[in-house]
């Protein structure tokens, strides 16, 4: 939370959120007038809607959400898939319009990069230290095997009876 | 008079664990018995205090005294008595106190149950699991007290939030509770072994049964806030990544890897260092999600509290618990020497895996979770990472996780052949590519992902079955069926667990993958098909009265295709008219192989309802599994290596007479 403009927006969208809540009839989302007649352009607007946030709601995806702003946005999405926009071409749309917080797939641009590069990152670091570890437990196997068991045996014997 | 003995009590049980964090550590540090034996006596007082401080609350609750501003808030006197229980624990301060009852219990029980252990061990656990609850104790007393009068009480009650007053979500939270409380065993573990600075077989084998037993309540919570989301909100999802769940996935899934390397420990003495991280990261985590739901720092849904000062407060607990458990780990770690070795290919190797993967997809989970604070903190981005990021991120760590499953479970210990593990589980892989080719070939045109889902979970649940019956040795196949029932009790825990887990990844990939939706103005007495059933709605009745509700309800009859009816479904919507707010009651038809479930929907202007049906295939099987994946660790945890145990505990034997070492 840096700038106060910041904490301000999300008090503001909180605020938003809780009244629009406490207003909404609960009805869930895609209401059966929305929906295009033509199937295959409904389909990509689900799909579009999944990765879309509704930003007066609590981490919900406007396809999924009651909330009023949420069919402004999803009859948005249908309307310029209607006059023929691409996926990437609406989401621009609503992007240009609502700002990267709308994404719930973040872009990977900048800083971001950082996250997705994250898990395969942390895999090959994890990876390469097990691969070490395994690799250490191997070799000095050969000598120490036999004499292990017994010793284990007495001290953990010892250690009981302490 | 009650709340006020109740208020005195926890101000005691706060005093009490603040004495029970000193004198045992002292007295273990200078070989003074007397000291280190007040740790028991201390630790049951602490409990009883509790107990009897959150018996007021409820009390409290149950006979609705408003003067109690957390009642006057969160209860009403028309709310069913099971709310009214439900509500103690349904609000900030009330879950704060449910979560400390569990700590000291957890402590009560390891020094019931721990006789065990060497007494300077076990009074250093005592202590230390003293110290967290001092500190949480002190949260409660000075910031978030549940005893707080009102000056002028009012007539009633502000009633709970609708959404909570549900039987799923009444026991959601006593459930997760008490695993991610239950983790802190392990940390106690932990870090007196630190202090002790020794770790063996037998430091395995104690914290094992804490560990499993926080993962097992941990499954079951986790599940039934899945199922919860499922029936209630309305469009059954059952997972949407949201900061809340994450924060319980993230223990799940670090605590899912410590009690498979405390199997390391307790049988090989290897990975102990790695181990001891395990248990304090996994407590770690716990308190991090405390963090995240008690401060509301990131928004959502679940966040009763939205108050800095009580994040801050939870902040430094996590700060102080975590930086101090690492330095120690830092400056010890290193006298922790591995004994055991083992071969390349070996079921130590097979464990390894299994925490490689287990771990990084927990850090994939947390940066995730916590990547909108950093963007904003240091970028000034504000963005979210929501469940395409998940699922992209997540979904091949599952994947991995489900391939090498079985084959490490059968794995020997020390030195194996990986030839003769996978002839063994040469049937489980033909029928698992068989099961996938078929799905592959039933659905033509989808997604190549969900036949692979779908193959690796008969791969998962095969071999379980292969595990179990590799166990029974050779011989005629009656004879080994007979055996099979006589198998250590830890074995048919193991394998139901591993069962468990491809059950409900079946029924999560399926439900995702195939399941058939259905958007209409629905009018009576006109049916229409949904997948391989006919709806028909056959009136919707409003202003029906509930006890503290009202409620628009539909009758909606479901039929085969033939016009046989299956049953009727009641979709419901209510209004709570006290807190204001809206709540959907879906209409599900609960099967084996498939939900039929029905949302109803707004009034139309032209006359109609619209109404919503989803046809979910195995939607069951995911919390089936889950259940599964719970009964597998309870098996377990019921093995008579650890009933020999706590039967020692309870025997007036001489002191010490452990378990030996197998």
């Amino acid at each position: 939370m840096t700038g106060a403009s910041t904490s301000l927006r999300r008090a503001a969208m909180l605020l938003v959120a809780t009244v629009t809540l406490a207003l909404a009839v609960p009805a869930g989302a895609v209401q059966p007038d929305e929906v295009l007649d033509n199937p295959v352009l409904e389909e990509r607007a689900r799909g579009i809607s999944a990765g879309l946030r509704c930003l007066v709601c609590r981490n919900e995806s406007i396809d999924e959400s009651n909330a009023t702003l949420a069919r402004d946005l999803r009859l948005m999405v249908r309307e310029r898939l209607v006059a023929g926009d691409s996926d990437e071409e609406v989401v621009a749309y609503i992007v240009d319009r609502y700002g990267e917080y709308v994404l719930l797939r973040p872009t990977m641009t900048g800083s971001t990069i950082v996250l997705w590069l994250a898990p395969a990152a942390l895999l090959l670091l994890g990876g390469g230290l097990s691969l070490v570890y395994i690799r250490k437990r191997g070799r000095s196997a050969a000598p120490s095997e036999a004499a292990l068991s017994p010793e284990e045996q007495a001290r953990l014997k010892d250690l009981l009876h302490e | 008079m009650i709340v006020e003995l109740g208020h005195f009590a926890l101000i005691l049980a706060f005093m009490v664990a603040v004495f029970q964090m000193i004198v045992p550590l002292v007295g273990a540090h200078r070989g003074n018995a007397a000291w280190m034996a007040v740790a028991d006596p201390a630790a049951t007082t602490q409990f009883l205090l509790t107990a009897f401080s959150f018996g007021a609350l409820t009390y409290a609750f149950v006979t609705s005294d408003f003067s109690l501003s957390l009642v006057t808030a969160n209860s009403h006197t028309l709310k069913p008595l099971i709310y009214k229980i439900s509500g103690v624990w349904g609000n900030h301060e009330g879950s704060l106190l449910l979560w400390v009852l569990i700590l000291t219990l957890f402590g009560a029980c390891a020094s019931w149950f721990g006789g065990n252990l060497p007494p300077s061990l076990k009074a250093r656990v005592l202590a230390v699991q003293s110290s967290i609850a001092a500190a949480f104790f002190g949260f409660i007393l000075f910031t978030s007290n549940p005893f707080t009068r009102l000056e002028v009480p009012p007539f009633d009650g502000r009633d709970l939030n609708p959404l909570l007053q549900d039987p799923g979500l009444a026991f959601h939270p006593p459930f997760l509770y008490l695993g991610y409380v239950g983790l802190s065993m392990a940390f106690s573990f932990a870090v007196a072994a630190l202090i002790e600075g020794r770790v063996d077989a037998a430091w395995g084998r104690w914290v094992r049964p804490w560990t499993l037993a926080a993962w097992v309540f941990l499954t079951i919570g986790i599940g039934l806030g899945s199922w919860w989301a499922y029936y209630e909100l309305g469009w059954g999802g059952f997972w949407f990544w949201d900061p809340v769940e994450n924060a319980s996935l993230m223990p799940w899934l670090i605590a899912a890897a410590l009690l498979h390397s405390a199997i390391v420990v307790e049988k090989r003495e290897s990975l102990k260092s790695w181990t001891i991280l395990l248990a304090i990261l996994a407590f770690g985590f716990s308190l991090i999600g405390t963090f995240i739901v008690r401060s509301g720092v990131l928004t959502s849904v679940h966040a009763f509290a939205n108050d800095p000062e009580r994040g801050v407060y939870i902040l430094m607990i996590l700060g102080f618990f975590m930086g101090g458990a690492l330095l120690l780990f830092a400056l010890r770690a290193g006298a922790m020497e591995a004994k055991g070795v083992f071969s390349t290919v070996s079921r130590e190797s097979g464990l390894v895996v299994n925490n490689l993967l287990l771990a990084v997809s927990c850090f994939v989970v947390f940066i995730g979770t916590v990547w909108p604070l950093i963007a904003e903190m240091f970028w000034d981005r504000t963005l979210s990472v929501g469940p395409p990021f998940f699922n992209a991120a997540v979904t091949p760590f599952v994947l991995g996780l489900a391939v090498v499953l079985p084959i490490g479970a059968m794995l020997p210990w020390k030195r194996a052949k990986i030839g003769r593990a996978m002839r063994a589980l040469a049937p489980a892989f033909v029928l698992a590519l068989a099961v996938g080719l078929l799905t592959y070939a039933i659905y033509t045109g989808t997604s190549a992902l969900s036949p692979i889902g779908v193959a690796l979970s008969v791969w998962l649940v095969a071999g379980a079955v292969t595990d179990l019956w590799t166990r029974t040795g050779r011989g005629s196949a009656g004879g080994r069926a007979g055996r099979l029932w006589r198998l250590p009790r830890a074995d048919w825990g193991k394998a139901l667990a591993h069962a468990g887990v491809g059950v409900t990844l079946f029924g999560v990939v399926t439900l995702t993958g195939y399941q058939v939706e259905d958007i209409r103005v629905a009018r009576e007495g006109e049916p229409y098909q949904v997948g391989a059933y006919e709806i028909e709605l056959l009136g919707v009745e409003e202003n029906v009265q509930g006890p503290n509700y009202i409620s628009t309800l539909a009758h909606v009859a479901v039929r085969t295709l033939e016009g046989r009816e299956i049953t009727q479904l009641n979709p419901e919507r209510r209004i709570y008219p006290v807190a204001g707010m809206p709540t959907t009651e879906a209409g599900i038809d609960s099967g084996f192989t498939r939900d039929v479930y029905i949302a109803l929907g707004d009034p139309q202007a032209a006359g109609g309802w619209a109404l919503r049906t989803w046809i979910k295939p195995f939607a069951n099987w995911i919390w089936g599994g889950t259940i599964i994946m719970a009964l597998g660790g309870f098996l377990s945890l019921s093995d008579r290596r650890y009933r020999v145990a706590a039967g020692a505990a309870k025997a007036p034997a001489p002191r010490g007479q452990g378990v030996p070492a197998e």
